[in-house]
């Protein structure tokens, strides 16, 4: 298997440049790298799991699946702290997952059960974790990026140390409030990471046909004096060390910071999407040379950390854990009715 | 044990599907991702990956079969230290056969759904007031309710264009920069749909915030974030996310500024569950309103108008002046005919009782106050008073408020109307810059007069 290089490439926005390295194993410790290892692994079976079950009718509406960019909201999420906040799309169960949220609860969600994290109101697209600041979960292109910048701009307001990881489609960086939040964000040294999400394809479309300079979506940020860079999205630990960097800049009061993460969606857009856009050998090339899982599991055999036989016991671990949040997704109970009449609003009176 | 591969539904529409091609064969290994099929419905044609690993032990529906249903067994895997033989068993068959649902996958069953949604619970009126009063214009209302909520929440902030160096484009923020400092009054640039979201945001994180829009016509910029993210987010996290912020500012017309100024949203926003919408007249309720919507946890669309915040009123000399959200006002209490109107339409509905009265005519006017969550209650008490209605509002008049009031009194209080409701609104059109024209155009108080007459059936 090829393993390409992985690289970092920073715009020339003053003051802050990104430098241009190979991610190294070497600086990430065994367990650190099995546990990055064990997190895709899990999206990647709980992905394949909510394909199977939508593909038996449990799963209804849309359902946009995250198999190949693994890398990115893993390696991401292995660069903050409890305190940090993380808001996203409706390509979202990885971020869930990522977070520390339950599968069994994601996957009751995805079912349309009283179990799930939004008792079931919610869906695929609109799943929340107070308790594991995770804030969504947004079902509009571009939406979630002023509400990413609002929270960072209440972690300033508190004087908190802490920073909103606020992720975004390559789709999404064409919608103006994107940049409207980019001027705020710089314009008060907001902490937010942006970060972008390159998958090649806005449903149906090439960033190319969508995207002016659609190689350099790393650069959107420039004319705000927003620094960005442009990372292996397909390679855990360039991820992890690009995101290492800007996340300990934004706590230093530096402000916002925009990474280009360049990967891939095996899948479609969504479940009912044909895929016709692309080629069938486009979609293999990147499963046999860039799979973000395969190139740390080789890495990890190469370096000695693990053999086969470990392996397959983190997949057995994996998989129990899928299956288990399969079954309870099955067997809870959809929302009780008086449900639909519930968390519409709050009472003012017990609010205060 | 065997695992069977199941035809799958590609979109929520599908019922069945021609299996077009098998990309494997019997006895080929199969891993977790590997294309297998090729599935064609009336739409398109799609590729059926395998989500097991595993030995392709038999395949169950050849290619070529038309019209295979959802769920049918296609294929069985086999694991490891498996083989085809075990199949027989089992009894695996070649063809399509009925669907087989795992006993699992039904959910189970709950009582069918009540039909209605419960009731509102009743607000009670805030308390007559009895003590010191001083007399404020209601911009001078807003900006003390917006200062002692602000003293009282260290999460209270304002946002907003020219809200504050300029002191607020209609200077209703006067002031508070000074008090609170940059930290807390906050002026954005002209970028509404982002700084409503921002706002929305900071909310979800547990901040306060009030966003002043420098007028209600610019959110429609925002009206996104406004409606999808601070509306729906508490019932689609479950009650998880709370939204607690206020988006106020004037809205419906102000004067000559013509049709892309002046539009009226009560009935926009209304029309929201999750959203609360409150839209006062007089200065001691929009100081004792706004006062609540801050306090609230919920998002509050508060909507102002540009000539009332010079007008005068007598409000309470104290600081913890709170009017309910969702209780409305008799303002003129009257016998023959009830007058509901909100905002600056509650005005004119006086100047026209005060008409009406020579006439012999008492009318009782109503302030609504609240948009959202109505006060039917009473509008209905009166109803069953007066047997007559009029609604007056700036909004036009296709499923405005008064569409809204005529509905309730017709599935509430049907049996007491001794006239249809009558509804006085906007004029059907873009509002026009010529004075004759804009008067033409908008509620005045001979209108709500004639309106009144004809429910009473007096000319």
């Amino acid at each position: 298997m090829a393993t390409r290089r992985a690289t970092t490439k920073a715009s020339k926005t003053p003051s802050r440049r990104s430098g241009s390295k190979k991610a190294s194993a070497s600086k990430v410790s065994k367990a650190e790298l099995l546990e990055l290892y064990r997190e895709m692994l899990l999206i990647r079976r709980f992905e394949e799991k909510a394909g199977q079950m939508y593909g038996m009718g449990l799963i209804g509406g849309f359902c946009h699946l995250y198999i190949g960019q693994e890398a990115v909201v893993v390696g991401m999420q292995a660069c903050i702290d409890a305190g940090d906040t993380v808001v996203t799309s409706y390509r979202d169960h990885g971020h869930m997952l990522a977070c520390g949220m339950d599968p069994k609860g994601v996957m009751a969600e995805l079912t349309g059960r009283r179990t799930g994290y939004s008792k079931g109101k919610g869906g695929s697209m609109h799943m929340f974790s107070r308790e594991k600041n995770f804030f969504g979960g947004h079902g509009i292109v571009g939406a979630q990026v002023p509400i990413g910048t609002g929270i960072s701009f209440a972690h300033k307001y508190l004087d908190e140390k802490a920073v909103c990881l606020t992720y975004m489609g390559e789709g999404a960086v064409n919608q103006g409030q994107v940049y409207e939040s980019f001027n705020m964000s710089a314009l008060w040294q907001l902490p937010t990471i942006y970060i972008i999400e390159n998958n090649r394809y806005g449903m149906g479309t090439s960033v190319e046909r969508a995207a002016a300079k659609a190689t350099e979506l790393y650069n959107r940020g420039q004319a705000y004096g927003i620094p960005g860079a442009q990372v292996d999205g397909m390679d855990v630990l360039a991820v992890k060390e690009a995101g290492a960097k800007v996340v300990a800049d934004a706590k230093a009061g530096k402000g916002p910071y925009i990474l280009e993460m360049q990967t891939y969606r095996y899948r479609g857009h969504s479940m009912s999407d044909p895929a016709k856009y692309r080629t069938r050998d486009e979609v293999q090339k990147m499963r046999s040379e860039q799979d973000p899982i395969e190139r740390l599991r080789q890495s990890l055999l190469e370096d000695g950390h693990i053999d086969e036989a470990g392996l397959k016991d983190i997949d057995k671990d994996v998989k129990a854990i899928v299956s288990e949040a399969a079954e309870f997704a099955q067997n809870s109970p959809e929302p009780d009715p008086s449900e639909l009449w519930t968390d519409v609003y709050l009472d003012a009176q017990a609010a205060q | 044990m065997p695992i069977e591969m199941l035809m799958p539904a590609l979109s929520p529409t599908m019922t069945e599907g021609k299996l077009a091609k098998w990309l494997k064969s019997e006895g080929d290994e199969i891993s977790a991702g590997d294309v297998v099929a090729e599935i064609e419905t009336d739409k398109a044609t799609m590729e059926v990956e395998a989500v097991d690993e595993g030995l392709l032990g038999r395949i169950l529906v050849p290619e070529g079969a038309e019209n295979v249903a959802v769920n049918t067994p296609i294929a069985i895997l086999l694991g490891e230290g498996e083989d085809a033989s075990s199949l027989d068993v089992s009894g695996g068959n070649s063809g399509g056969g009925q669907p087989e649902i795992p006993a699992t996958s039904d959910p189970v069953p709950c009582a069918p759904a009540p039909a209605a949604a419960p009731a509102v619970a009743e607000v009670e009126a805030e308390a007559e007031w009895s003590g010191p009063t001083m007399t404020l214009t209601v911009r001078e209302a807003l900006r003390d309710a917006m200062a002692e909520e602000m003293r009282r929440d260290g999460r209270v902030f304002l946002m907003g264009e020219e809200v504050a160096q300029y002191q607020g484009a209609y200077k209703v923020s006067q002031g508070l920069l000074e008090e609170f400092g940059d930290k807390r009054v906050i002026d954005t640039p002209i970028t509404e749909h982002g700084f409503a979201g921002l706002a929305a945001g900071a909310a979800m994180y547990g901040l306060r915030p009030i966003v002043e829009f420098m007028t209600f016509n610019f959110a429609m910029q925002a009206i996104d974030q406004i409606i999808n993210s601070s509306g729906k987010t508490l019932y689609m996290s479950g009650g998880q996310i709370q939204n607690p912020i206020v988006f106020r500012g004037p809205n419906g017309a102000a004067a000559r500024v013509a049709a892309q100024h002046s539009q009226e949203y009560s009935s926009w926003y209304g029309q929201v569950p999750g959203l609360k919408v409150v839209s006062p007249w007089s200065a001691a309720d929009a100081k004792g309103l706004l006062k609540s919507a801050i306090r609230d946890p919920n998002p509050v669309i508060f909507l102002e108008n540009e000539i009332l915040y010079g007008q005068s009123f007598e409000v309470p000399d104290t600081d913890d002046w709170l009017v309910p959200i969702g209780k409305a006002k008799v303002v003129r209490p009257g016998s023959d005919v009830t007058i509901v109107a909100h905002s600056i339409c509650v005005g004119k509905s006086l100047e026209a009782a005060k008409v009406l009265a020579e006439e012999g005519i008492d009318a009782e006017v109503i302030d609504l106050r609240t948009i959202r969550p109505m006060d039917t209650q009473t509008i209905v008490q009166s109803l069953q008073k007066t047997t007559r209605l009029v609604s007056v509002e700036e909004g036009w008049p296709f499923a405005g408020i008064g569409a809204e009031l005529a509905a309730v009194m017709m599935e509430q209080a049907f049996d007491w109307l001794d006239a249809p409701v009558a509804r006085v609104c906007a004029a059907d059109v873009p509002l026009p810059y010529a004075a004759n024209l804009e008067a033409l155009a908008l509620p005045q108080p001979d209108d709500v007069a004639a309106a009144a007459k004809q429910v009473c059936y007096r000319s």
